[in-house]
């Protein structure tokens, strides 16, 4: 078995009626993208996609070339959102800390519930290691690309501010004297980013949502088994979400923002519960993860398999060096960039090294992944009700909430990538948003293993045009973290509360 | 040493006013008038307000502003030495922060009867001011 093609995530049923037709047209087309996509390069007798190696190799040497800035940086971003250099003049605009908060609750969502449980049922307990590595070395990819994120920002006429890929390969490279590759690059990346929004940030999301809410109203047999079940939720949940993006009720999604940060707060209280009640079994957990790691002989493809299938989900969880944060963060008021990179490092650490990692210990304490049959979130949900047999229902409202802000976070990615690609039309704003509406009934439509090739091809795409152009700006960002190191030695980068 | 009032769109913003001008006497005759939006850095916000945020600011600022400016012409009308003054941020620590800033003597404010469950949430500024000032609060009722 390939290491990193991945079956369905979740168990949903085989479809049937209308499910099956979105099934049967959608499939052909997802399998010949991921295939490009997720091309692959055998190395001695170990087979993987070059795309993962890509992120990985990115993560390593940004955390080289800046020394390691996601370990000594990390005092350093907690003081930056706890407002202790907040000067008076930014007192009223976007904090750090609502940056941060924008950023995790977009990244939150499933890929810390279900895409751990799909490491560990393919790569055992050892992938839980490799992920929390790779969350580790990805906190260097996102401070390097949000710095440029901030840096190359654009404040519009109306004075809003955008921000992101598509503003650092065009403007940044322009600076280089790259002008023509930066447009090209740019253009790229907001395609992709068009594609990913539809896919892994809104089908993927629609489609975990259905199959939880299936699961704890009766499977098969309950409310939502019917054939056309899967369309009528997809049909709900996309009015819900065209209130908002094309109705401009964003009161909703205020709520839902405000909601998250509780609900991940509520997630990782119950693995909490769940660790104490089996803190016996602990050691003996730790031990798999670790021996798991190195496990030569593992089903997975060894020690490389178990290790590409945790950074695999690491990086879809985290979206380190895919480009889609630097446009949540670059709202933020600095004149500093590099601030925010600092801030910036600290989402991989909360959703991967703490959620991700939460998850994983809490499917392998208590044994849950060693169950057959049992995938993505129905194996955490497993997990849960060992020790809090009610705990499926919580986890369902929790499922469709991280959905719903996911969606509603990549929308916002893809609205922009089409206002850079259009030049800010109304109309491809309006045609883009339709389009995003339809694909979240087809994601809770169309079985999973279609759904997740696409979705996966589209969000890691997105690494290729962004990372070339943050491996050419580096030398920008190395400048800016000098300046504030500099800044922060001589005091005129002061505490204000000093 | 002057006398800060904090005032919002209420009628006891105008009483508070009128009550700091009499005060006016103890200090160097400066009044100055403030307005804090309420405004938090610890908040969650979706990505487009942030991305309209400093328009949002400088909205604020503006409404807070035909607020406060009309009170201070009025004042200095009447040959008082008046200053406008409006800030974002937590109203009862900004009001001392301000107070200190300007050496105030004085803090006054307008009691704008938030209703009883509100208070007990969030608690009012007048009594959260009283509680963390420096200098002494006057709460006009």
């Amino acid at each position: 078995m390939d290491p990193y093609a991945l079956p369905a995530l979740a168990s949903a049923p085989a479809p049937s009626g209308l499910d099956a037709f979105i099934d049967d047209n959608f499939a052909g087309i997802a399998d010949r993208i991921e295939s490009v996509v997720f091309y692959e390069v055998s190395l001695g007798d170990v087979t993987f996609p070059v795309v993962v190696a890509w992120l990985l190799l990115a993560a390593v040497v940004f955390t080289l070339s800046f020394r390691f800035v996601n370990l000594r940086g990390f005092k350093h971003a907690i003081d930056l959102v706890r407002g202790k250099y907040t000067r008076p003049d930014e007192v009223g605009e976007v904090s750090h800390f609502q940056a941060l908060a924008t950023a995790v609750s977009g990244t939150v969502g499933l890929g810390n519930i279900a895409g751990v449980a799909v490491a560990i049922t393919l790569g055992g307990p050892g992938a839980t290691l490799w992920m929390i590595v790779a969350g580790l070395l990805a906190m260097s990819t996102k401070f390097t690309e949000c710095t440029l994120g901030v840096k190359y920002r654009r404040v519009n006429p109306d004075g809003t501010v955008s921000g992101g890929p598509m503003f650092y390969l065009s403007r940044g490279l322009a600076e280089r004297r790259m002008a023509g590759l930066g447009k090209v690059l740019a253009a790229v990346f907001a395609v992709f980013c068009i594609l990913g929004s539809l896919g892994g940030g809104n089908a993927f999301q629609a489609n975990q949502a259905f199959a939880q809410m299936r699961a704890v109203t009766g499977g098969e047999d309950g409310l939502l088994g019917g054939g056309a079940a899967g369309v009528l939720f997809g049909l709900l949940l996309a009015a819900v979400v065209g209130v908002v993006i094309i109705g401009g009720m964003w009161r909703i999604a205020s709520v839902t923002d405000k909601l998250v940060p509780f609900m991940a707060v509520l997630y990782v209280t119950a693995c909490v519960v769940v660790l104490l009640a089996n803190a016996s079994a602990l050691p003996e957990a730790a031990r798999l993860i670790v021996e798991g790691a190195f496990d030569t002989e593992a089903v997975a493809g060894g020690v490389v398999g178990v290790l590409i299938v945790g950074v695999q989900r690491a990086a879809f969880s985290n979206e380190a060096g895919l480009g889609s944060a630097p446009i949540a963060h670059s709202a933020v008021k600095t004149d500093r960039p590099v601030t925010e990179g600092y801030v910036a490092l600290l989402e991989p650490f909360i959703d991967t090294v703490v959620i991700c990692t939460m998850t994983a210990l809490t499917i392998v304490v208590t044994g849950a992944y060693t169950q057959q049959g049992e995938e993505g979130v129905q194996l955490t949900s497993t997990a849960f009700e060992t020790v809090l047999p009610w705990f499926d229902n919580v986890l369902a409202l929790a499922v469709v909430l991280f959905a719903f802000s996911t969606q509603l976070a990549w929308s916002y990615y893809g609205a922009k990538a089409t206002a850079y690609l259009s030049g800010e039309s109304r109309v491809a704003d309006t045609v883009y948003k339709v389009v995003f509406l339809a694909f979240v009934v087809i994601g809770a439509a169309a079985s999973l293993g279609p759904i997740i090739a696409f979705s996966d091809s589209m969000i890691f795409a997105m690494s290729i045009p962004n990372l070339i152009g943050v491996y050419l700006l580096m030398g920008v960002v190395r400048r800016e973290l000098r300046e504030h190191e500099e800044g922060l030695r001589t005091g005129e980068v002061a505490r204000v509360d000093a | 040493m002057a006398v800060v009032v904090g005032v919002d769109a209420s009628e006891a913003g105008r009483r508070a006013v009128r009550f700091a001008t009499r005060l006016r006497d103890v200090g160097d005759g400066r009044v100055v008038v403030a307005h804090v939006v309420p405004w938090s850095p610890f908040t969650v916000q979706s990505a487009e307000e942030n991305e309209r945020r400093s328009l949002t600011k400088a909205h604020e600022v503006e409404m807070a502003h035909r607020l406060v400016d009309p009170l201070v012409e009025q004042l200095r009308g009447e040959g008082v030495r008046a200053e406008a003054v409006v800030r974002h941020g937590h109203p009862a620590e900004t009001l001392c922060a301000l107070a200190r800033e300007a050496g105030a003597t004085h803090l006054v404010v307008g009691r704008t009867g938030e209703s009883r469950v509100r208070s007990l949430l969030f608690g009012s500024t007048a009594s959260n001011l009283i509680q963390i000032a420096e200098v002494p609060v006057t709460v006009v009722p």
